[in-house]
């Protein structure tokens, strides 16, 4: 298996606050990575980060062999814009709140980007977008507006249109957090979905036993730093580190 | 003097004022957007220039603008004044209604979640892409109703040209009104300025029917 995805030592400080020291992790293809831990942590600067929305004070940001930022010195320098432009089309991200673009249809959501960043033909955009709405259970919504969508089929229009990129890897920062609970099913199912067809994916989530159940690795960060990680059922059934277990403890009791 | 002839009379000035109200929005909507961009400029040299300038604009009578920009030449290069004042006022008033427009688009950018910027981003969009596709549309929507509000404020402010003493209805209207001692020719002003205002509702309310497709 190779590296799709590999961070080396990076760093990341707001202001006088360090919110990533010296964190290392790497994703291979086809693998499904859960990020676990207490509020603050640093899981979305970390996804922020990998996703270019934020730069790295330190550290290497590799997709698949290109650097989008190597390391010289201890700090992050990083690729020229054109080169970012091609990495963005490595991955995909998937938000808490959706973003979706509400002054257009679902299908015009999910097809504008492929259009217009990758100028591939108009017929065959729409063809793979209904396909993708179909797997989502949305083909009957393509000429809805997201304002007329429940928050469940909104973050699954945001996932079509994030896998209508062709990303080789896909990221989800609580992508069920701002959803009543009787919807997170139908986003958890549907990234089961991704998973069984070897989706790449990186997912930060609250969502124990869904973290357990889907995926190959969990890391459970705390202070900006990886405290444990491994196995998901040896970290998330058998934690060894003190933090660890405070934190699963603590969400039991919720 | 008769109502008709007073009509008529004011009638020739109806050319100028339409000048001054379409002129000034042909150049003041987008100058005003310029303005805007400048003021969130992440410069602060150039955010502090253009905020001072917004302040100014909206913070002096539209009059003194006029007068300023009508005969500060004179006074401050000895340069003569133009006997066509069409393009001082325009001048004026398209600053003047920059500024103003500058914080309603403002306020409408602010508005749009960020959230919307960063998923275009993500998926590659350019950042000028990102403005006029996903931005830009929404932020129209957004400040239709404060735009109407200026556009309705505008039809009533080309009664300030008479400042300068620019040949429009109104100065007019004035003039007659002083050489006749008669107050009609105020009325008359009066029903023009509501009448242009109901087509100026209607219009904006078109606009604001067009874009009623989504929240
Ligand atoms: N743009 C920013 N400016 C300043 N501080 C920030 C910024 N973004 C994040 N932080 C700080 O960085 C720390 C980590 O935040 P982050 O959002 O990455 O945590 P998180 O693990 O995602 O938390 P949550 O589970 O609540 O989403 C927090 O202390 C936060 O206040
Ligand atoms: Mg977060």
């Amino acid at each position: 298996m190779s590296k799709l995805l590999e961070i080396n030592h990076c760093r990341k400080h707001f202001g006088t606050t360090s919110v990533l020291e010296d964190l290392s992790l790497s994703v291979e293809e086809g693998q499904v990575l859960s990020i676990i831990g207490p509020s603050g942590s640093g899981k979305s600067t970390l996804l922020r980060c990998a996703t270019l929305l934020e730069t790295m004070d330190g550290g290497d940001l590799i997709y698949l062999g290109n650097y989008a930022a190597r390391d010289e010195g201890g700090r992050s320098v990083y690729a020229p814009p054109a080169e970012l432009q091609r990495i963005r089309g490595m991955f995909g991200l998937v938000f808490q709140n959706f973003n979706l673009f509400p002054h257009y249809s679902v299908l015009k959501n999910v097809m504008e980007a492929p259009m217009l960043v990758q100028k591939r033909e108009k017929s065959e955009v729409r063809a793979e977008a209904m396909a993708l709405l179909e797997q989502m259970g949305l083909a009957d919504k393509a000429d809805a507006y997201p304002y007329q969508l429940s928050g469940g089929q909104q973050q699954r229009v945001s996932i079509a249109r994030a896998l209508a990129m062709n990303p080789k890897i896909l990221f989800f920062d609580e992508p069920t957090s701002a959803l009543d609970p009787e919807l997170t099913g139908e986003i958890l199912r549907v990234i089961r979905k991704l998973a069984e067809k070897k989706m790449t994916m990186v997912i930060v989530t609250h969502e124990m036993m869904f973290a357990r159940d889907v995926s190959d690795w969990v890391v459970f960060m705390n202070d900006g730093v990886i405290v444990e990680q491994g196995d998901p059922r040896e970290v998330i059934d058998h934690p060894t580190q003190e933090r660890t277990i405070q934190f699963l403890r603590r969400l039991q009791e919720k | 003097m008769t109502i008709l002839t007073m009509i008529a009379k004011m009638s020739e000035g109806l050319g100028r004022t339409c000048a001054i109200f379409f002129l000034t929005l042909l150049f003041s909507l987008p100058l005003g957007m310029v303005v805007a961009l400048l003021r969130m400029s992440k410069n602060r040299v150039v955010s502090a220039i253009t905020k001072a300038y917004i302040s100014v604009l909206r913070g002096t009578p539209l009059m003194l603008q006029l007068l300023a920009v009508t005969y500060g030449p004179f006074y401050l290069f000895g340069m003569g004044v133009a006997r066509e004042k069409l393009v001082p006022v325009i001048i004026a008033f398209a600053l003047n209604y920059a500024a103003y427009f500058a914080e309603i688009y403002r306020g409408g950018i602010e508005s749009i979640s960020r959230g919307q910027d960063e998923a275009a981003e993500v998926l590659g969009y350019s950042r000028f892409q990102c403005f006029m596709r996903i931005i830009l549309p929404q932020v129209v929507k957004r400040i239709l109703p404060s735009v109407t509000n200026e556009v309705v404020t505008l039809v009533k402010d080309t009664s300030m040209a008479f400042t300068v003493a620019y040949q429009e209805m109104f100065t007019i209207g004035k003039q007659i009104a002083n050489s006749q001692t008669s107050f009609m020719p105020f009325v008359i002003a009066g029903v023009f300025y509501f009448l242009f205002n109901a087509a100026v509702a209607f219009v904006m309310g078109r606009f604001e029917k067009r874009l009623s497709y989504y929240r």
